[in-house]
């Protein structure tokens, strides 16, 4: 037993139901949000300690340490404590559960990092269900009608995706008998072109994989619940869900699909284009849903389903790419670096912003720039990163996976794409333009609490820092794509 | 005749595809819930029979049933709660009238 191996999701799980415990015994609430960001530290900590060491696997390969596995983890507890510092504002306006809130957002970070590390399908359910229902529970808590709304269309759209992504993984344990990862891509690759052929039952459990987490990160033709779950829930628990919930569902995808369903090649030549499939049609589809919104969140409702389809095409492309190549999955990890830190800049200044005026609508954030220029820019910045323009982060990651795609003759999807990412200009420019050059509806200066200025801080420099710093993390992101283990 | 892998998966099948046709086409939030706990347990039943047939040495899919259970219940206990929320706001249960949101 290695369990010091599990110290970052043993210490995460300790925080959490301390903060719970805490919270019945002090009186300055405003403690909570320290002691959660103090455990996610602790628990990063632990994991850049055990970051560069090799591949491990621990509990009898249900779980893999490796740096992978490492790299989300970093990903989520990062996100976690965006999350928490965005959260301050909202949560003094609760009046009970406070402790609740913080301990669920620390739980459904525990599930994502135990999405990551899962090798084995039971783990990974029972994971992937940990991070859910902390997820159902955060949509749904501000108790208003739309909150409640939001959270109960996300919970019954999650379960049933859930038994789908059930029924392929005993699909999946049928024809090959195991359910750890790496022994189920021996026996697929020893099963051969006419074993697989001959057991269509596997093919159709590798669709309902790919149904179930598309649903995950928000894939066409699974994307119907976005855009009201987006609306409905509290604005931080939106930038969560639009965020860490989808780069969890990438983590998984391409844990299975490169360890389990790598080999043979036209096996992953064929999901391959399944995905580039998917990715076309999410891009399109969430673009031009985008343009017409009024309401922010919604708005960032479709542009998170193109997002996912940009994202796609690194999973076209590692399906598409010779076998040992690994260009798609670190063009996927940079990708979902870059896309965290500006889609949560966005939102910490949409928080900030929203929670002034008094309202979701895009309209009313005009004259935002005359008002309060800081917030204005640093937003300004995370759509440019969105949009995929230099000098941002969403450059850089656009172009690589973009270019790993046509290495690998996708260059049908990345034309696609390029003209996507076009379209997605109009709207996301359409907000700049609204706080630059709108009239300030009133001269009255929008403050911001001192916990998001600091994570408005960090993610506009994390956007302009990925840009500069690109090669030193992109480089990162391929060792950490080579020791993707089983 | 003997009871033999394909007479348990066609009933999974068949129960899975009840559920999730109920799923999709109640109109009452409670039995659309009901309807996913029936595909889930169309699913404990292709694991287990799996698991008896495919792989009878391990008890794999007797574990992952075990689990699933579990899962479904912390599940099912989230759901009524957020139903029960809402039927204390809008007095309805029915999902096509719970839409303030506009599409």
């Amino acid at each position: 037993m290695n369990l010091e191996l599990l110290a970052p999701e043993i210490s995460l799980a300790a925080t959490a139901v301390a903060v719970i415990l805490l919270d019945l015994l002090i009186q300055r609430k405003g403690l909570l949000a320290v002691a959660s960001v103090i455990g996610l530290v602790v628990s990063a900590a632990f994991t850049i300690v055990m970051y560069g060491e090799p591949s491990r696997t621990i509990f009898n390969n249900t779980l893999a340490v490796d740096n992978f596995a490492l790299f989300f983890k970093l990903l989520f507890l990062g996100i976690a404590a965006l999350v928490i510092l965005a959260s301050v504002d909202y949560a003094s306006k609760l009046e009970r559960f406070r402790g609740e809130y913080h301990a669920l957002v620390l739980l459904s970070a525990l599930g994502m990092m135990l999405m990551a590390t899962a090798a084995e399908l039971i783990t990974i359910y029972v994971a992937l269900e940990l991070a859910s229902i902390s997820l159902y529970v955060l949509a749904g808590f501000l108790k208003d009608p739309k909150s409640s709304e939001s959270s109960l269309k996300y919970l019954l759209l999650g379960a049933t995706a859930s038994a789908v992504l059930l029924y392929g993984m005993a699909l999946v344990f049928g024809t090959t008998g195991t359910t750890q990862l790496g022994e189920i891509g021996q026996q697929v690759q020893s099963l051969g072109v006419q074993g697989i052929i001959d057991n269509p039952a596997l093919i159709l459990g590798i669709v309902l994989l790919i149904a179930g987490f598309g649903f995950k990160i928000a894939a066409v033709p699974f994307q119907m619940w976005v855009p009201d779950v987006y609306e409905g829930a509290p604005t931080p628990i939106t930038a969560y869900l639009s965020v860490a919930s989808k780069a969890a569902g990438f983590a998984v995808i391409v844990r299975i699909f490169s360890t389990a369903f790598g080999l043979p090649s036209w096996l992953s030549l064929d999901w391959g284009i399944v995905f580039a499939v998917l990715a076309a049609i999410g891009m399109t589809v969430g673009n031009i849903s985008a343009l017409p919104q009024t309401n922010i969140k919604r708005m960032f409702g479709y542009s998170s389903i193109a997002q996912a389809g940009y994202l796609m095409v690194g999973l076209a492309a590692m399906g598409v790419a010779s076998a040992g190549e690994t260009i798609g999955q670190s063009t996927i990890l940079f990708f979902l670096l870059s896309y965290a830190v500006a889609n949560m800049g966005a939102f910490i200044a949409i928080i900030a912003i929203t929670d002034k005026i008094d309202s979701d609508l895009i309209q009313d954030f005009s004259g935002i720039a005359k008002r309060s220029p800081l917030l204005a820019l640093a937003l300004t910045v995370c759509l440019v990163s969105l949009i995929g323009m230099p000098p941002a982060a969403g450059f850089m990651a656009k172009f690589y996976i973009f270019g790993g795609a046509a290495q690998n003759g996708l260059l049908w999807l990345v034309i696609i794409a390029v003209l996507n990412s076009v379209i997605s200009a109009f709207y996301y420019l359409r907000v700049v333009k609204v706080m630059w050059l709108g009239e300030p509806s009133s001269a009255e200066k929008v403050p911001s609490s001192g916990a998001l200025r600091v994570a408005l801080t960090l993610t506009s420099l994390g956007v302009l820092g990925l840009f500069i710093f690109a090669d030193p993390l992109i480089k990162a992101a391929e060792s950490a794509a080579k020791m993707l283990g089983s | 005749m003997s009871i033999g892998l394909e007479h348990y998966l066609v009933l999974s099948a068949v129960l899975f595809a009840i559920g999730l046709y109920g799923a999709l086409s109640k109109r009452n939030t409670i039995a659309i819930l009901l309807c996913i706990e029936i595909m889930l347990n169309a699913v404990n039943i292709a694991m287990v029979a799996f698991s008896r047939y495919v792989a009878s040495e391990m008890l794999t899919g007797h574990v992952f049933a075990i689990f699933i259970m579990a899962v479904a219940a912390a599940e099912a206990a989230v759901g009524l709660a957020i139903i029960i929320a809402i039927y204390r706001q809008r007095g309805t249960v029915d999902p096509t009238d719970i839409d303030s949101m506009k599409r």
